[in-house]
């Protein structure tokens, strides 16, 4: 197996007037070919950005980033522009990130105008197929933003990330600003997407069901760190780190005959200014020891497991 | 207060529009439901359904224009809320039914402190001094987890778990003996909204309080409500108790509405999506608003009025299919 995507190490930190922002910290994976890599966790534990930093939206501060193989975490603007072709990403909110001067077929064009590879007439046919893709009807093509439904428009962001037919796209919560019956179309043509192209996704979300349904593997984030990883059904079978469990606890359950046990957390996210060394879930962790406020290490605990908590297997007994 | 013998709240054909560029909306289109004292009613739907339309009828706070409430009747305790003065409605709002609103990022006002916005329920509908409402708002406060002392501090402190938590304490501050939901936890991570349903159901059980809770996550309607509506295009087109809805779902809508959201304990690598768009309200497709999505649709559907109907006790439905569609269908759950 080969992977797509890997990133080692990988830090990005923001300054801010209160001090050193720790975005993403010291997080490694890889994401195989064809394969979908879900990132779940709550708002600011730095998922998106992560998203963003792989894809050279946002620069890291430290670590690198391996695309087929290839260290991209330094590159220059001519090659950067090539590696664009091959990595996309979907936005969260279909509302903000579509040009509203822009009709549905000149935001799909766009890369392809841009890449400067084809003639104005590919342009338009490509434009087309990829509109009949992403189940735009054809009459549409001259409409502006303002006049779509949030579906059709997370369709045509959808469309955009397809032109110059990318490696790798970044899904950052494309389903969340959606109803549940549009988000339910638009997950089945993702999936469909990757099936006749052999796409590969990083599904960035704070969706615990989405991210089950779609992931074949799946990071876990608190504050910027990575805490467990293994492969999506694994994840809710035997969740491992005591955040995690207590996150798929916390998910309301439409199984009304069975009452879930849930782990109810106190407190808060805390600030991921200035972090204090060790696990930074401690706080709010019912299995909190000394030890805890020591830097953690992401472990192997079973196969393909990786967990980074040293209580692990005391608290899973084994 | 009146009392009798009827339901604690009682929503009889509401009808609420819109008017905007010279088009009617229509929002909500003759809702009828009943709510007991402390039990705790879901209404369940998309955007645009005319759930949170429903909750600001009944404490009239609709914006008027564009929307305007064309008929219908909301009884609390006996008593009409569309009949009386706004000077009296005034005194029910906050006191007797409040609100907690969807998006706790705009619901407080931000130049006011949060202890002063609590405060200000207490004192208007009290007769006590502005120390004491004030004491009380701390005590609101610490009621829902924030620590008292925090009360001098602005919403833009507060992260979003504890703003809605402020809503909350607001809402709750005069021990209303209604309190409309609606959306309280969705724009919350999922821990905060665990601890904040919690909340809600310990509150709700200390004071006997009655509860509408609007939402469009089925797993939030199944542990907080004990009975619920779906609502499709301003109409309920199915309701019952949770057991009868969750067990036994039996509108093609609420049946695609389950098969549609994924759900963590099962294994499925694949949704069934309802096909095509929720319908445009000020263009409503003739007879069942639904058929232009359903799967079972007939011409009948297309031109006649669909009645809701009892299919078992206590549980409506309104589908003319629905003596078909028996056995057709798995059970969710």
């Amino acid at each position: 197996m080969s992977a797509l995507v890997e990133v080692k190490n990988l830090k990005k930190y923001f300054e801010t007037p209160r001090g050193m922002l720790h975005a993403v910290d010291d997080v490694s994976f890889s994401i195989e070919k064809s394969k979908t890599m879900g990132v779940v966790g709550e708002s600011g534990c730095g998922k998106s950005t992560l998203g963003r930093v792989i894809i050279h939206l946002l620069d890291s501060t430290d670590g690198s980033i391996y695309f087929e193989g290839e260290d991209i975490t330094r590159v220059n603007s001519q090659k950067l522009r090539k590696l664009r072709d091959n990595m996309k990403i979907i936005f969260q909110d279909p509302f903000s990130s579509l040009n509203p001067r822009m009709t549905v077929e000149q935001t799909i064009m766009e890369p392809l105008t841009i890449s400067g590879r084809y003639t104005r007439k590919e342009r338009q046919e490509e434009a087309e197929r990829l509109m009949a893709m992403v189940g735009i009807d054809h009459r549409l093509r001259l409409s502006y933003p303002h006049e779509l439904d949030g579906g059709r428009r997370q369709r045509v962001g959808i469309g955009r990330a397809l032109a110059l037919n990318p490696k790798f796209i970044v899904c950052d919560e494309p389903v969340s600003a959606l109803d549940v019956s549009i988000s339910a179309q638009v997950l089945n043509l993702l999936q469909d997407l990757q099936d006749k192209f052999g796409l590969t996704y990083m599904f960035v979300t704070h969706d615990l069901s989405v991210v089950r349904l779609i992931s074949d593997d799946i990071c876990v984030m608190y504050l910027g760190q990575l805490v467990e990883t293994c492969p999506s059904k694994e994840l809710f079978k035997k969740p491992l780190h005591p955040y995690t469990q207590a996150l798929i606890s916390a998910v309301p359950s439409t199984d009304i005959h069975h009452k879930k046990e849930r782990i109810l957390l106190e407190g808060e996210i805390t600030s991921p200014i200035h972090p204090k060394p060790g696990c930074r879930f401690a706080k709010r962790c019912i299995h909190e020891c000394k030890a805890c406020h020591e830097p953690q290490q992401l472990e192997e605990v079973l196969p393909n497991h990786l967990v980074s908590c040293c209580r692990v297997r005391e608290i899973n007994s084994f | 207060m009146t009392s009798n013998n009827g339901p604690f709240l009682s929503v009889k054909d509401l009808v609420v529009e819109y008017t905007a560029e010279g088009q009617v909306i229509h929002a909500v289109n003759g809702i009828s439901f009943e709510l007991e004292r402390g039990r705790t009613f879901g209404l369940v739907g998309e955007t645009g359904a005319g759930k949170t339309s429903t909750a600001k009828a009944i404490l009239r706070i609709l914006p008027d224009p564009p929307a305007k409430i064309r008929g219908g009747k909301i009884y609390l305790d006996g008593e009409d809320l569309l009949k009386i003065s706004e000077k009296e409605m005034r005194r029910i709002r906050g006191r007797k039914v409040s609100m907690i609103f969807q998006d706790p990022m705009t619901a407080l006002n931000p130049i006011m402190k949060v202890g002063e916005q609590i405060a200000e329920v207490i004192k208007l509908h009290n007769d006590i001094t502005w120390r004491e409402a004030n004491e009380r708002a701390v005590k609101m406060l610490e009621l829902v987890g924030i620590p008292g002392d925090r009360c001098g501090e602005y919403p833009h402190q507060f992260s979003g778990g504890m703003k809605q938590r402020v809503i909350i304490a607001m809402a709750l501050a005069c021990s209303p003996e209604l309190l409309l939901a609606d959306e309280p936890t969705t724009a919350l991570d999922v821990t905060i909204q665990a601890q904040v349903l919690e909340m809600i159901a310990k509150l709700k059980k200390d004071f006997n309080t009655s509860m509408i809770m609007i939402s469009h996550n089925l797993g939030v309607v199944a542990e907080v409500c004990d009975d619920l509506a779906v609502i499709y295009a301003g109409e309920i087109i199915e309701s019952g108790s949770k057991e009868a809805i969750f067990d036994h779902p039996t509108h093609p809508y609420t049946v695609g509405l389950f098969k549609a959201v994924p759900h963590l304990d099962d294994e499925t690598d694949r949704l069934s999506p309802i096909s095509g768009l929720p319908p445009d309200p000020s263009n409503l497709p003739a007879g069942c608003h639904f058929n232009p999505r359903c799967p079972l649709v007939t011409e009948q559907c297309r031109s006649e009025k669909i009645a809701l109907r009892e299919i078992e006790p206590g549980h409506f439905c309104r589908c003319i299919r629905v003596k078909e569609l028996e056995g057709e269908y798995v059970r969710v759950g």
